[in-house]
């Protein structure tokens, strides 16, 4: 146990300490912060519970228009900021820009949480693929659908509060990380607690044998949604921070964004080990650095490499990072293996 | 919003004719999904894109100026070896596991083919222009381009030839074999490896067809590919699998149904309507099956 101590220390000190240390990548590190949250979320239910959801894009997007519609509608006319299109015809005194982040942030955490429980009771009856075409398509459709409306500056996009001018570029990066790495240490607590609990045995039930576990007389539908809305309150949150990190919402390019971040998550969990705690995390990391590392080499190519990267690994490696350390070192996981046991299983391959 | 539909009742004629010419089409591609789906029992995703990378063909034979409507005899029989192509490379590794490994691998093969179209082809909206002329009704209240019945026409041929195609053929009893018992066909001496690579090879040529009919009636762009995948699932899981007429006729209602939203939503929600339809499909079956305490599988 004082192993684990000393390296959640060391990394909630590495974390405190990287935007110092790093001055240069800390809008690259808000990100891996907000990419952990988005994987250990979408861990909950694809690793966990076994429902392979391209719908969690929904609650981040949601998330990211709810936070930046309160912060500029709680002092201004909504209507009137995106039809100007980012032109500085309103400007946030910074109390107001602080206050309308808090504000906007509490809203882009509880709406998306509600939206779950609420579609979660009709979505989370259906099984396997169906389940995963659906959410699929509930994405695509909200992004089609807020590409329509006006208010949020429909096919133009809608230009996040600036920054207010208060310790200028430095301040900004530093304020964008240490929100996202709380809102990661947050997460990573918050799903470690529930991890500890009776929940994920639930969960983990439900993942195996859905009728078994509905027989042994657990209320699968909801503990399936209540997993679905622990979720969404987290993505809403990194999406609404991410938000106003990038500055800039467009419907289908930044906000709903199947094509990158709603499989980005996916790839993530898988590449990293599904259904464990740290697989998502080692994911982020690992898929994060190699993408900022080579995504620039590719020059164009790089949805062509995410293809060939998603088919590569979903065939190749679909245990992941855990899953193949798994399998060579079962002692660190707390598994007893019985030597002979295991060459039989050997020889049976 | 506008609710011109309801003043000129020639509008709503207008809408249920170019919705039904639209939905043969729509049933055609359903058609090679619920084949491969019912065959292979997988989900394949990059179905819009091969509908595209079809039409894609019959544009280029247009560009040299070849008439585009060679592109439906044409554009099936490269699509064929490119669907036998995928299915060497990835689809034969994730046939017998499981169906979300499929549906992601086909995403991303559905991703990587968006975008190797996008460099080959450009990000324009193209069409191939057939020439064919417009045929007109009820005193020019409802317009009808000849290359709408055209195409709808040429679907029609072609899913009456795989329907005898798969009765008559030694292949097709080996494919329909296979989709009953895959490990009997195997043990009475079908090589279901070449069925499955048929199966989809069969798939994309039937996109082939139907992309090469888009790209003259319609238009296409690299990244339209997914509302047909989505669209073609939805008819499916509608119609149920095997149930031939049945995609007909649920491919005619989406087309239909597609074509009011249009009127009635405005263009810019006809995407957005089609993907919520799809939910609330998915969702119905699911309250309709949940009082039998059944669910969908």
């Amino acid at each position: 146990m004082s192993k684990n101590v000393i390296l959640y220390a060391a990394i909630l000190i590495f974390g405190l300490a990287a935007p110092f240390v790093f001055p240069a990548f800390k809008v690259q590190l808000s990100i891996l912060c907000v990419l952990i949250v988005l994987a250990t979320t979408w861990n909950i239910q694809g690793g966990e519970m076994g429902y392979n959801t391209f719908g969690n894009i929904l609650f981040y997007g949601l998330g990211m228009y709810l936070c930046a519609s309160v912060q500029v509608g709680m002092f201004f006319p909504l209507a009137e900021w995106t039809e100007s299109g980012g032109e500085k015809t309103f400007v946030h005194t910074p109390t107001q820009f602080f206050q309308g982040m808090a504000a906007g942030l509490v809203v882009a955490a509880v709406v998306p949480t509600i939206v779950a429980g609420l579609i979660g009771y009709a979505i989370l009856g259906l099984r396997g693929h169906y389940f995963a075409i659906c959410t699929l398509g509930l994405g695509v459709a909200a992004g089609e659908i807020s590409g329509g409306i006006e208010i949020i500056g429909a096919g133009q996009g809608f230009t996040t509060p600036p920054f207010p001018n208060v310790g200028g570029l430095e301040a900004r990066g530093e304020f964008f990380y240490f929100l996202s790495f709380g809102a990661l240490v947050l997460t990573f607590i918050a799903v470690r607690a529930i991890y500890s609990t009776r929940f994920r045995l639930i969960l983990n039930a439900i993942r195996d044998n859905e009728d078994k576990a509905e027989a042994m007389g657990i209320e699968t539908m909801k503990y399936k949604i209540i997993g679905w809305m622990v979720s969404a309150f987290f993505c809403g949150l990194a999406g609404g921070i991410m938000g106003g990190l990038v500055g800039y919402i467009d419907s289908t390019d930044v906000a709903f964004d199947g094509r990158e971040m709603g499989v980005f998550m996916v790839l993530m969990a898988i590449l990293g080990g599904k259904g464990t705690l740290w697989g998502p995390v080692i994911g982020a990391t690992v898929f994060h650095i190699f993408k900022e590392g080579f995504w620039t080499f590719f020059l164009g190519w790089q949805y062509v490499a995410l293809g060939v990267l998603i088919v590569v690994i979903v065939i190749y490696f679909p245990e992941g990072i855990m899953g193949w350390l798994r399998e060579k070192y079962p002692e660190r996981f707390g598994e007893v293996v019985d030597e002979a046991d295991r060459k039989a299983q050997v020889e049976l391959k | 919003m506008d609710f011109m539909v309801f003043q000129y009742p020639m509008i709503t004629v207008q809408a249920c004719l170019d919705g039904i010419l639209l939905g043969i089409l729509f049933a055609l591609i359903a058609y090679g999904m619920a084949l491969q789906w019912g065959v292979m029992n997988i989900i394949n995703i990059a179905q819009g894109d091969l509908v595209i990378l079809g039409g894609y063909i019959a544009y280029f034979m247009y560009l040299y100026g070849i008439h585009p409507a060679w592109g439906v005899i044409v554009s099936p029989i490269i699509m064929y070896f490119v669907g036998v192509g995928i299915y060497k490379l990835v689809i034969n590794k994730v046939v017998d596991r499981d169906l979300f490994i499929s549906i992601l691998a086909t995403f991303g093969i559905s991703i990587l083919f968006m975008q190797l179209m996008n460099f080959a082809f450009g990000a324009d909206v193209v069409l191939a222009n057939s020439g064919y002329g417009t045929t007109f009704l009820f005193d020019s209240a409802v317009v009808l381009p000849n290359s709408k019945i055209f195409s709808a026409f040429v679907s029609i041929v072609f899913a009456i030839g795989l329907v005898i195609y798969m009765k008559k053929s030694k292949l097709g009893r080996a494919i329909r074999a296979t989709a009953q018992n895959a490990r009997a066909a195997k043990i009475l001496g079908v090589d279901t490896e070449k069925v499955y690579a048929a199966t989809f090879g069969l798939n994309a040529a039937l996109c082939g067809v139907a992309g090469a009919l888009i790209s003259i009636t319609f238009t296409i762009h690299p990244y339209m590919g997914l509302p047909y995948t989505i669209r073609s699932f939805m008819i499916v899981i509608v119609a149920g699998l095997g149930n031939l007429p049945g995609v007909a006729m649920s491919g005619m209602g989406l087309g239909v149904f597609e074509e009011f939203a249009d009127y009635i939503l405005g263009t810019e929600f006809r995407i957005g309507s089609v993907f919520l339809l799809l939910v609330l499909i998915l969702v119905y079956r699911r309250f309709k099956l949940s009082r039998k305490r059944e669910y969908l599988k």
